[in-house]
């Protein structure tokens, strides 16, 4: 149980202006894929695509080597997960309800949750540590606690692919490493592979064998962090003075920022 | 605190107590009338010839069946077009809806139609369903749905729809205008048992419809992007909620013209007692909703002595301060 998603070549938008151009990318099983760019750089409309929520106008992206348009969203829905950036919260549903709809692709339509839904909604909260909210409602719960209840219902779907729009956004600093720990296990243990849009470079650097620098819609850069995270690329990018390092433990690089005057503070 | 989660046996309960109230309000509002009337002298042997009889079951009851038909069929529709919509001030007669439905209805009727034929009904429906394309379609933008924008276009139609008729009432007869009216505000008065079955089937076919894409409502408070990233097949869920809403508004209204607010105070208030998953809600909004109208009706028949008040009156005096109350609700929490 494992699948390749991958898009070729994909452009798009909306309205007559294109936010994705000439994107390919390939997300393997046992692949976590980070995308990093400045804002408005398309991250978002690229997962959007990648999920099936927009067509590409040229390109194709392929689940598994078949086209996602031809398959029914339920068939996709139990292979790729989605957490979404600001996914709205439209009715007063539960904690535990919200997971449990992780599990409605793999259950026939009218179906009640069986003791087997349970087991897996309840350990996916256990994962996102919120075992103890379970009869909560989802929108008494503070930001970061309702992006992890998102992260686990994307876990109950046990999907083959996650695809993730900046999932630690609104996290604190355990959260963080707790959640890209969650999806690192699950591309070593279960081969599933995930596309994770992140705004903090030294996560992506951390957690990401291969990364994508998107800038104005296009990949500007490909590769290990190691070679996409330096100075010079950085710069170009995001139009920002940084400082690139060594992480002492990891070997990785680390990202710093730099004031515009260059200056050491005092 | 309500359960974490809705279980098959929550469901059956809950749907038992709800019909096991409806059957009460029934027998109970049968007994109340202006007009005094027993039932044990209806029920004895030969009873069947006394006034008491044609009291009870050739007025009361029908006239209660009806109601329960009519406010069950209103309340599901408003559930459902609330959860579709994502918005909790969504109702046939917010949307206009109803009046979408109730001018193809005096249409029909002035056409020369029977207002117990089955011409009525079928252009209600025709009219609903307009109504509600227009609403869906004119708040759409970039494959969205905008919610205040839903509330807007509703309150244009409804306008439009409600002008569309006063047109209509000006250029008719003066004796076609009062038929109009009288249908228009809401009267639930019938004696035929015929028109209460055939508007029942209406509505239990819409409600059957629904209940086949109540999951999916759930699914749809994530988002349109988010439902269907759950595996929801977002536009034929839509498409065929409209037409079961639209089956039930037109049934409804082509019956009893319009009847204000049922569809937004009764599931309003199944889901803070309930929870919001659709599987319950919607069978429970049309039992309560039954039971709802019975007694509006009831109060319309007796509150004035003798003189009868449309229903419409009474249950818009009740629901339109429970709309501004929930309006408020919305805008505190940030959400309208």
């Amino acid at each position: 149980m494992s699948a390749t998603v991958e898009a070729e070549r994909v452009t798009t938008g909306y309205g007559a202006r294109d936010v994705v151009t000439d994107v390919t990318v390939t997300v393997a099983p046992g692949d976590v894929v980070g995308v990093i760019g400045p804002n408005g750089c398309g991250k978002t409309t690229l997962v959007r695509l990648l999920s099936g929520a927009l067509a590409p106008r040229s390109g194709t992206v392929r689940l598994d080597g078949r086209p996602l348009a031809s398959l029914a969203r339920r068939e996709v829905a139990r292979r790729v997960a989605v957490v979404a950036q600001d996914a709205p919260l439209l009715l007063p549903f539960t904690v535990l309800e919200t997971v449990l709809m992780g599990r409605a692709p793999h259950l026939p339509p009218l179906a009640f949750p069986r003791g087997e839904d349970l087991t897996i909604a309840r350990a996916a909260l256990a994962r996102v540590d919120l075992h103890d909210l379970e009869a909560r409602p989802l929108v008494a719960l503070s930001g970061g606690e309702r992006q992890r209840v998102l992260l686990a219902r994307a876990l109950a779907q046990e999907p083959e692919v996650l695809l993730l729009d900046e999932p630690t956004t609104h996290l604190d600093l355990r959260h963080q490493v707790g959640i890209l720990d969650v999806v690192r296990e699950l591309g070593r243990k279960r081969g599933v592979g995930a596309l994770v849009v992140l705004h903090d470079l030294n996560l992506a650097a951390l957690y990401c064998r291969h990364l994508l620098l998107l800038v104005g819609g296009r990949v500007a850069y490909a590769g290990p962090p190691a070679e996409v995270l330096t100075e010079e690329r950085l710069a170009e990018a995001f139009g920002a003075h940084v400082h690139v390092g060594r992480h002492a433990i990891t070997g990785e690089p680390i990202v710093l920022p730099l004031r515009r005057d260059g200056r050491v503070p005092g | 605190m309500r359960a974490p989660y809705l279980t098959a046996r929550r469901l059956v309960v809950t749907l038992a107590v709800l019909a096991l109230g409806l059957a009460a309000s029934l027998a109970i509002t049968l007994l109340i009338g202006p007009a005094h009337a027993s039932l044990r002298i209806a029920l004895a042997p030969g009873g069947g010839a006394t006034p008491d009889a044609t009291i009870l079951f050739r007025t009361r009851l029908p006239r209660l069946l009806l109601a329960a038909v009519v406010g069950g069929s209103l309340s599901a529709a408003g559930a459902a077009l609330q959860g579709l919509l994502g918005n909790p001030l969504a109702c046939p007669h917010v949307l206009g809806v109803s009046a979408g439905a109730a001018l193809a209805g005096v249409l029909a009727l002035l056409a020369g139609a029977d207002a117990v034929s089955g011409s009525v009904p079928a252009a209600a429906f025709v009219g609903a369903l307009a109504a509600i394309g227009v609403v869906s379609f004119g708040a759409r933008a970039g494959g969205r749905t905008a919610p205040h924008a839903v509330l807007l276009i509703g309150v244009v139609c409804n306008a439009i729809a409600a002008a569309g008729i006063m047109l209509v009432n000006a250029v008719v007869s003066y004796s076609q205008a009062q038929g109009v009216l009288f249908w228009i505000m809401g009267a639930l008065s019938t004696q035929s048992y015929g028109l209460v079955g055939w508007t029942a089937v209406y509505a239990l076919l819409g409600l059957a419809w629904l209940l086949r894409y109540s999951q999916d409502l759930n699914l749809l408070a994530a988002g349109e992007e988010g439902a269907l990233q759950l595996g929801v097949e977002v536009e034929r869920v839509r498409r065929a909620v409209f037409l079961a809403a639209s089956l039930l508004v037109g049934a409804a209204v082509s019956v009893s013209g319009m009847i204000a607010f049922v569809g937004l105070i009764v599931p309003h208030l199944l889901r803070l007692i309930l929870g919001p998953d659709h599987r319950l809600l919607l069978p429970a909004s049309f039992l309560g909703g039954a039971a709802f109208l019975v007694w509006a009706d009831t109060l319309a028949r007796v509150a004035l002595g003798p003189a009868e008040l449309p229903v419409g009156v009474v249950t818009a005096l009740l629901g339109g301060p429970f709309f501004i109350f929930l309006l408020r609700r919305e805008l505190k929490r940030g959400l309208a």
